[in-house]
């Protein structure tokens, strides 16, 4: 007479408490669906080429488009990366390869610090410090603050990758002559560059969609802004400003802008997610 | 009183490599020079003394090796000699090292790299093609032109012994490769940079016997252009190829003697042990 | 024992001059100034951070000197008699922020143990990719799908039996419109659980296996094994995913201002509208005239400032300790 074990109550619990928590994990992923879903069926509608190509027509008119907000996007970030990305790339390889003791411990402990500061915050500190002193909003001061929210996240994740990189690669190239410096940007950063690569598109895609840090420095506008120093429209405060306005169009509008900010922020990621997975080591269990 | 047995009958493993290579013995006569003195060295990581009161003569252009069991600072002991130590961080060296007839600590570190090549126990090649993995050092010293790059990388693949095996596929991955094959792209593009000295550092425990023998038929064939000096844990092999060996046990260099004393007739009775197995 | 250091016949030394790099050589290395340059990045770092706290500072100072500690305490937010109180602010994200956790922690704890011990590798792996896609949703997205579905939904199905079954508790009486703390909240648990399930996760997939293994040996269940054993081990970074979280609600600015209803007054009910510091901030910013109201408005920018440094701060030293006690294992 064989006595079956685990106790049949115990396989019960089991396979309950497998069902409940999988019905979690479920309903978070059916989150994302819906979300997808309802944007491409909302938003993939009323994409068209005047989106696209045309500006916002004054309130309460039809059509027109966001092709400023779009480019004004794309000015934004290219500025914030040309602040962000050499920062936070530069301190990651001082923290990896020439930093110890205390100092490196403060800079880590700051850039955390800087990640969790909420990015209103961050905007009300570029608004003291560029706007006020100008006297106007500007793209520069919504690129400053974009750019200030990309470096902690650069640091970290260079500073990451640069360590998981062998230290036999940097005995190797030691060995043969090449100063530190040599070593560290001919082979060091080579052999983590899928890494640090990935790292900076999953930053450009956080940063894109953010709203708040730009209320108050870019502002917004609805037409072209010339050069750095007018306020600048940009996708996420457009759809932000249509979305709580009482128009039907700009309703549809804000849809749309969704639609596009999120395409672009998810294959932004699945590209960079796969660069990571796909082509990995040459040990990969 | 008759002579105590031989341990080793070393005439017949160095007869048969000469015998493939037909190199004939050096003269007795020819001057031996000292390529590296050292003298009343200490070695501390932190707190913990690796090495004791180390003092050696190591020759130019022959093959010395070292040997002892593990965790006896052969390993630290070489890497003083290229001044790797200090990548790390509480290393400590006291005493003197003369490379030739100046300190050690009066050349500029990555100057004497370039003199004093050093190949690792792994096997590890640059994750670049098998050419750039060569070419590298000529590269970053700016040591040759450009179009002559090419020819050295050849010359340097084929005294390696590496470049029938590789000439169809320069531009491949060094990762395509096999362990030993590895391991002597390492040593190839250790000698890109015409090093006077070559420090291994257990350059075949990773490797089976066969990768094993081409090394040491490698090594055995650099010897009288370059200087060698080899740690190893295989006795046999340190017996096969070296001139000279140092004995290392506990930090402290125990007894250091032409390769053929040492090992038919060890003073020192700690190393007769350790030659016949009786510890490590 | 002595040791026997025979030397080999007497060697002459090589004559050799010790050479060193010249100036130029050295520059062009670059190991001097790749040093300076590294690590006048990371300077920059800590030079922001510590910009942006004395902005802060200075910038909210007239707020500060006019009202004191009163204005954590005041809740007259009346910028036509320039009143100022902090606290239907604080209230509302601190309320909206505790009943978001409150709704998220169980449900991202559930999906983290299915994901990291229960469920198949390859299902794992491809709800784990999907979960992190859903974090990367950004703000104003989940506020525009906030305000057009979620509060017609609300609206429509969850409030009415809320109210039919509970309506006699204070938290759930009067009207609902739509805009709320709780619509809030929900928006912020929604928020807030992908980030949940990924820090609880990767906490429980650090647990090391001879954890599991020991009680596997004795013929548990994989329910008992996560339950008694892992979840146990890894409580410590569980603990700190939720401060991490809590902080990331406190400051959720955009999705908060869309479906809250931005109104500065402290209620009892969950259905009334509220505001948070990061909305009011967002909402009124731009219109704020006069030096007192913007200094204040500075002045509850430095508080969330405040709030999310200790908080994450918090977090940190639980994560810490987790480590130590993978170390002491």
């Amino acid at each position: 007479m064989s006595k079956s074990y685990p106790p049949m109550h115990k396989k019960v619990i089991n396979v309950f408490m497998l069902s409940l928590t999988g019905l979690a994990a479920l309903l978070v992923v059916s989150v994302l669906l819906f979300i997808l879903g309802y944007l491409v069926w909302h938003g993939a509608r009323s994409l068209n080429w005047a989106f696209f190509t045309q500006l916002p027509v004054p309130a309460g008119e039809k059509g027109g488009g966001m092709a400023n907000a779009i480019v004004g996007s794309g000015k934004l970030l290219l500025l914030a990366s040309a602040i962000g990305i050499p920062i936070g790339l530069l301190g990651g390889i001082y923290l990896a390869e020439f930093g110890k003791g205390p100092f490196s411990l403060a800079v880590r402990y700051t850039a955390d610090l800087l990640n969790g500061v909420p990015s209103i915050v961050i905007g009300i500190f570029v608004y003291t410090l560029i706007v006020l002193p100008q006297h106007h909003f500007s793209g520069f001061a919504g690129g400053v603050a974009l750019g200030i929210m990309m470096i902690p996240i650069a640091l970290r994740s260079t500073d990451e990758f640069l360590r998981a990189v062998p230290n036999t690669l940097r005995e190797g190239g030691l060995a043969l002559g090449a100063s530190k410096a040599q070593t560290v940007v001919t082979i060091i950063i080579p052999a983590a560059m899928q890494g640090i690569v990935t790292g900076i598109m999953l930053n450009l895609a956080r940063v894109a969609g953010e709203t708040a840090p730009l209320l108050f420095t870019a502002f917004g506008n609805q037409f072209w802004s010339s050069g750095w120093n007018g306020p600048t429209a940009s996708l996420p405060v457009v759809i932000f400003n249509y979305a709580i306005s009482p128009y039907e169009d700009w309703h549809r509008q804000a849809w749309a802008g969704g639609f596009v900010l999120l395409a672009g922020i998810f294959v932004t990621n699945i590209i960079a997610r796969v660069l990571v997975s796909g082509r990995h080591s040459p040990a990969r269990g | 009183m008759a002579t105590p047995p031989a341990l080793f009958d070393l005439k017949k493993l160095h007869h048969a490599r000469r015998a493939r290579f037909g190199d004939p013995e050096p003269a007795e006569t020819e001057p031996l020079r000292a390529q590296f003195t050292v003298a009343d060295m200490n070695f501390f990581y932190g707190g913990f003394q690796a090495l004791h009161d180390v003092n050696m003569v190591l020759p130019e252009k022959r093959v010395t090796g070292l040997i002892g069991p593990s965790g006896c600072g052969k390993s630290t002991f070489l890497r003083t000699l290229n001044r790797m130590y200090e990548t790390v961080p509480k290393t400590r060296v006291t005493g003197t090292i003369r490379f030739g007839e100046s300190d050690l600590l009066e050349f500029s570190p990555t100057l004497l790299r370039r003199r004093v090549g050093m190949v690792f126990q792994k096997p590890s090649p640059f994750p670049k093609s098998i050419f750039d993995n060569i070419a590298y050092g000529l590269r970053v010293n700016n040591l040759c032109r450009n179009r002559d790059l090419k020819g050295k990388v050849e010359e340097c693949l084929r005294r390696a012994a590496l470049w029938e095996e590789v000439r169809d596929k320069l531009n491949e991955s060094a990762f395509s490769l096999s362990g030993g094959q590895q391991q002597r792209l390492c040593i190839a593009r250790a000698l890109a940079v015409d090093p006077d000295v070559l420090l291994l550092d257990e350059p075949c425990s990773a490797l089976d016997p066969i990768a094993t023998a081409k090394i040491e038929d490698l090594i055995f064939d650099l010897r009288r252009s370059c200087t060698i000096i080899i740690v190893t844990h295989n006795m046999l092999q340190a017996a096969r190829i070296s001139d000279y060996v140092g004995f290392f046990l506990q930090g402290k260099l125990i007894e250091f003697d032409a390769a053929r004393k040492m090992f038919q007739f060890p003073s020192n009775k700690l190393t007769e042990d350790y030659i016949t197995g009786r510890f490590g | 024992m002595a040791s026997t250091v025979t030397t080999p016949p007497p060697m002459m030394g090589v004559k050799d001059a010790p050479e060193k790099l010249s100036l130029m050589e050295r520059l062009k290395k670059g190991d001097e100034v790749a040093y300076l340059v590294t690590f006048a990045s990371a300077l920059t770092i800590i030079l922001i951070t510590c910009l942006l706290v004395q902005h802060l500072w200075v910038e909210s100072a007239l707020s500060r000197h006019a009202f004191g500690w009163k204005f954590l305490k005041t809740s007259t937010w009346d910028p036509v008699s320039d009143q100022y109180g902090a606290l239907p602010f604080v209230y509302g994200t601190v309320l909206t922020a505790l009943l978001g956790l409150v709704m998220a922690v169980p449900v991202g704890f559930g999906a983290a143990i299915f994901l990291a011990e229960l469920a198949p590798r390859r299902v794992s792996n491809v709800l784990t990719f999907m979960i992190e896609l859903l974090a990367a949703v950004p703000s104003v997205i989940y506020g525009l799908l906030g305000i057009f579905v979620m509060l017609p939904l609300l609206r429509e199905y969850v409030v009415p039996v809320l109210q039919k079954t509970l309506g006699f508790l204070p938290i759930f009486k009067g009207t609902f419109y739509g805009v709320s703390y709780f619509s809030a909240s929900c928006v912020l648990a929604i928020m807030i659980v992908p980030f949940i399930v990924s820090i609880s996760r990767e906490v429980l997939l650090a647990v090391p296996q001879a954890q599991r293994e020991a009680m596997m040996a004795l013929g548990a269940t994989k329910w008992d094994v996560t339950w008694k054993s892992v979840v146990p081990y890894a409580q410590r970074g569980m603990i700190g995913s939720i401060f991490l979280a809590l902080a990331r609600a406190l400051g959720e600015t955009m999705a908060v201002t869309m479906v809250i209803g931005n109104v500065p007054a402290i209620s009892a009910s969950l259905f009334a509208p509220g505001y948070t510091i990061a909305a009011v901030i967002a909402n009124e910013f731009t219109e704020a005239t006069g030096d007192l109201y913007v200094s204040a408005l500075i002045e509850l920018a430095l508080v969330l400032f405040a709030v999310t440094m200790i908080i994450n701060a918090l977090a940190r030293l639980m994560m810490l300790g987790m480590k130590s006690q993978e170390v002491a294992h």
